[in-house]
């Protein structure tokens, strides 16, 4: 569960181990071979009209949708881990289910942020516009990144960290509610979206251009699992932290005080309620 | 009434009673609206022509932001005095806490769209096609935006930063029903051709959602 790291905060000064330096490895070398897939090997999106023999389709731009749909379906499934870490808070009210929230929800509202700008970048010669208000999958993907935004807000407020986790969590599946809307907008708002609706699961799209989207996944699901693993690192070192200062400031505190010096205090004490008054301990 | 509901409107009496008597809302939140109607006036260089077009998304930015008060007003009820700790040892059921609290803002956020509605009238020459629609409309959207702004009240309840917090949280949350509520009183008003009886359909499906979630979450909120 990663506690390893926790354990070792303080002979350790990264939250990397061999495994998860493999892992970035192969990520980044992923990265580059997605790269070199969508924007160079695979085709132009560029179709001949059946009658008047003109060009027409998405040309070049459909490469953004190599790094676009593989961001938005990683979206998801962040804030999904989200999602069920959160149930996990308020159920098991641990600090390792709230550590994951965080993460989820942080890496989530990166890869969201992500999916817009990509959209709007491959938007921009295909809808011929940067922004499209009437778009509804687009304006639920927003309310979505906003309410991820109030999220991470509230995670910087200070506040007693089991409290903040609980509120956090609530949070964090009201906002989730909204994935479904984004999701299944394009099936029940058809005649308020300009984007096309699932192909995939019709395997319209074929050869080099099926295999590059599909690699565009398991690139996008490496990038999550290696920004996941090191984001809960980093929160389970802070929580740590928190827990080794406590319990320092505890010990301090012990230390301040001589346990022969209490002893007298509490003995000096006990004889003289027993003395005083009218002569009757605890009167 | 069952003792659940006697306490829900036990709940919902005292911050209305507590309204009733400080006048907070009437005095301060009510002119706030009116003044953000007028403010949309001058930004829009008082043309009745745009006015009309877009009062319903007007009506309801101004609605939004009044209720935001409102539920910031009825948040810091509990918590001054050490109220929401004798809430708590009171052994008012959680729900029952949610749904009072909810039914008092419900009560003040209808009590402000009656005023904005006249304002709507008179200072953006309005006409009611649907009054029908218009009142189903805004009571449903009413009870979403009172359950959110609930639930979200008592989350940011506590906080040092609530003032600033709370419209981040909530009204990303609120977005969906400001476009259904906007859309609904499109066709009310006829502002634009749009069937308003299905976008209130979605209101009512946003209003369930929203109070079954706050009632469910609200004693996570409040336990501690």
């Amino acid at each position: 569960m990663g506690t390893t790291t926790g354990t070792a905060a303080g002979t350790r000064d990264t939250t990397g181990s061999p495994r998860s330096r493999l892992l970035g490895v192969v990520t980044l070398l992923a990265v580059a071979v997605l790269g070199v897939l969508a924007f160079v090997l695979t085709d132009p999106d560029v179709r001949i009209h059946p009658t008047t023999g003109e060009e027409f389709g998405q040309f070049d731009a459909v490469r953004m949708l190599y790094v676009h749909v593989p961001l938005a379906v990683m979206t998801y499934l962040a804030y999904g881990i989200c999602a069920v870490a959160s149930v996990g808070v308020l159920v098991k009210r641990t600090p390792w289910w709230d550590v994951t929230a965080h993460a989820a929800a942080e890496v989530g509202t990166v890869f969201c942020g992500l999916v817009l700008v990509t959209g709007s970048i491959w938007g921009r010669p295909v809808w011929n516009t940067w922004w499209e208000w009437g778009d509804v999958r687009l304006m639920t993907t927003l309310v979505l990144f906003l309410m991820f935004t109030g999220y991470l807000a509230l995670r910087r407020t200070t506040d007693d960290p089991r409290r903040q986790a609980r509120r956090a969590a609530v949070v964090a599946l009201v906002a989730v509610l909204d994935i479904p809307l984004v999701n299944r907008s394009v099936e029940w708002w058809e005649n308020r979206t300009l984007h096309q609706r699932s192909t995939i699961g019709e395997l319209k799209i074929e050869d080099l251009t099926l295999f590059t989207l599909f690699f565009g996944f398991v690139t996008a699901g490496l990038v999550l699992a290696w920004l996941l693993l090191h984001r809960f690192r980093v929160g389970w070192l802070e929580q740590a932290a928190l827990d080794h200062g406590v319990a320092a400031a505890i010990a301090e505190r012990h230390a301040e005080t001589d346990d022969a010096e209490v002893l007298r205090s509490v003995g000096e004490r006990a004889a003289g309620e027993g003395t005083s008054g009218d002569g009757e301990p605890g009167s | 009434m069952g003792p659940f509901l006697r306490d829900a409107w036990l709940v919902a009496e005292r911050d209305l009673r507590i309204e009733a008597r400080s006048r907070v809302v009437l005095h301060q939140v009510v002119p706030f609206s009116v003044l953000v109607l007028v403010l949309f006036g001058f930004a829009l260089d008082a043309d009745h022509r745009t006015l009309r077009t877009f009062a319903p998304g007007l009506f309801w930015v101004a609605v939004l932001l009044s209720a935001l008060l409102a539920v910031q007003r009825s948040a810091a009820l509990d918590r001054a005095d050490g109220t929401d700790t004798a809430l708590r040892m009171s052994g008012l059921s959680p729900v029952a806490l949610f749904l009072g609290r909810a039914t008092a803002v419900f009560v003040q956020v209808v009590a402000l769209q009656v005023v904005l509605v006249g304002g709507l009238l008179v200072l953006y020459d309005v006409a009611v096609e649907d009054p029908l629609l218009l009142v189903v409309a805004g009571l449903v959207a009413g009870v979403a935006v009172a359950a959110a702004g609930t639930l979200y009240g008592a989350l940011a309840s506590g906080l040092g930063v609530r003032e600033t917090l709370l419209p981040i949280l909530l009204l990303p949350v609120l977005a969906p029903v400001l476009i259904g509520a906007t859309r609904a009183f499109d066709d009310a008003l006829g502002a634009a051709a749009v069937d308003g009886w299905s976008w209130t359909g979605l209101l009512a499906v946003a209003a369930l959602v929203l109070t079954v979630v706050g009632a469910s979450a609200h004693g996570a909120l409040v336990e501690d």
